[in-house]
């Protein structure tokens, strides 16, 4: 069922309120627009749009905006610049030199380290495969969606890759970055796309 | 309003220049997506109105001393576009704007759960591209159908709608001569899905009655009003 906010959704007694409904007066009332999902046990908001909020241990693609002497300012998509300080970068960096090892522009792979209270976060390279990208492409797609590119354990994602014989890695935040020759890149990329537009329409267009 | 209180708006049969009755609303037209680089957009064509809303964020507020530390900021700019009306508007905020930029935000702030997202900002933009009275009620009509749009979490929809007076007749949804020379003007903003109220305005003099007339029109326009932006919202663009 689609739904505006402040909708009605039934008592509250029967149901749990989940993402993007809470309870006014004993009755669940929705706060987002969007398709709804009832498991029997809680009524949650199936979003149009989400803005990615980051949490610890999350995989995201980043890019420098800027740097102090020991910091990196990483846009990783969410409201918040994530920092990503000298100790925590890659291990050639030095006090003062960090444009030398990443500048204004790179892209990286880095994980969440931490998020404050206030909603900045802290990222870290210090982990397996994270690093600067140097290569490929990266999209981005709406993080809520980031489960339809998966499939249902990994199924999706591996054919993708199968395909068009490309390295995808998906992030959190919902860049993916795609690597590989030429053909394969823009391939992976126009099935990626047509991939989010079917999802779109059927979570608009589907059973109503 | 204008002071022209001799001007023949309502005729013998009790019905209005533009042929509708005292109750009837202008037609009302919603469509969401407009600007597809935005996060959320509305366009509202409302009688001769015409209304885009963009909504942007949240992101982080600047400059910082704008920021709270407990709750986002709503940023509400509203603006006529010079081409609005027959008299060129001067580019760029004026008194008016800035007043109903405020009224705006503050008809907002009590929906949006600005809580969530401490420490930013929501931009809201409201572009007036074509004016005919009761432009403030169809901007904020298309601000909270783009909030919804952007995603962002909201207790409900703000729908809002004026009822006046001419030539001693309460009506409701005035139009531009209506506005121009009528005797009042009360634009509400109203919570379709409780009742409540959070926006208020009122121009000119209307009896206890009158008022109560006024009111009550508005609120049977917000229930319609409210299932156009309803269905804006579930059958609008993919």
């Amino acid at each position: 069922m689609l739904v505006a906010p402040g909708d009605d959704l039934g008592s509250s007694s029967d149901l749990e309120p989940g993402h993007g409904v809470i309870v006014v007066d004993g009755r669940l009332k929705a706060v987002k627009q969007g398709r709804t999902t009832n498991d029997g046990k809680q009524i949650g908001i199936q979003p149009r749009r989400t803005a990615y909020v980051p949490r610890p241990s999350d995989l995201v693609i980043g890019c420098v905006e800027g740097m102090t002497n020991n910091i990196w300012f990483l846009d990783i998509g969410a409201p918040f610049n994530a920092i990503l300080p000298l100790s925590l970068g890659p291990a050639k960096g030095s006090f003062g030199g960090l444009r030398t090892v990443m500048d204004v522009g790179d892209t990286v792979l880095c994980r969440i380290q931490e998020v404050e209270e206030n909603h900045s976060s802290v990222a870290t390279m210090k982990g397996m495969g994270l690093r600067k990208l140097k290569s490929g492409i990266v999209e981005s797609v709406d993080p809520h969606l980031l489960g339809r590119v998966i499939g249902s354990k990994g199924s999706n994602l591996a054919s993708l890759k199968e395909e068009t014989d490309t390295r995808i890695t998906v992030a959190d935040n919902g860049r993916i970055w795609i690597d590989g020759d030429v053909d394969g890149i823009s391939a992976a990329r126009e099935k990626l796309l047509e991939m989010m537009e079917t999802a779109k329409v059927s979570e608009y267009r589907g059973d109503e | 309003m204008g002071g022209y209180g001799d001007v023949q708006m309502i005729d013998e049969n009790g019905l209005r220049m533009d042929g509708r009755k005292p109750e009837d609303c202008r037609p009302i037209q919603i469509e969401t997506g407009v600007i597809p680089v935005a996060d959320g957009s509305a366009r509202v064509i409302w009688g001769k109105n015409e209304v885009i809303a963009a909504v942007y964020g949240p992101m982080e507020a600047h400059p910082r001393k704008i920021q709270r530390q407990d709750r986002a900021v709503l940023d509400v700019r509203y603006n006529m576009a010079p081409f609005s009306t027959s008299d060129r508007i001067r580019p760029g905020f004026n008194r008016r704007s800035r007043e109903i930029s405020k009224v705006t935000a503050e008809a907002l702030e009590s929906v949006v759960l600005l809580e969530l997202y401490p420490r930013s900002k929501i931009r809201v933009e409201i572009e007036i591209i074509c004016a005919e009275a009761g432009t403030r009620c169809a901007g904020i009509t298309a601000a909270s159908v783009a909030l919804a749009h952007a995603g962002i979490p909201m207790t409900d929809l703000v729908v809002s709608v004026a009822s006046g007076k001419v030539n001693d007749v309460v009506v409701c949804d005035l139009n531009k001569e209506e506005d121009n020379y009528g005797e009042a003007d009360l634009p509400m903003g109203i919570l379709p899905n409780t009742g409540e109220l959070v926006f208020l305005q009122m121009d000119g003099d209307l009896s206890q009655e009158e008022f109560k007339t006024a009111w009550d029109y508005n609120m049977e326009a917000a229930a319609k009003i409210h299932e156009e932006m309803a269905r804006a919202l579930k059958g609008g663009e993919a």
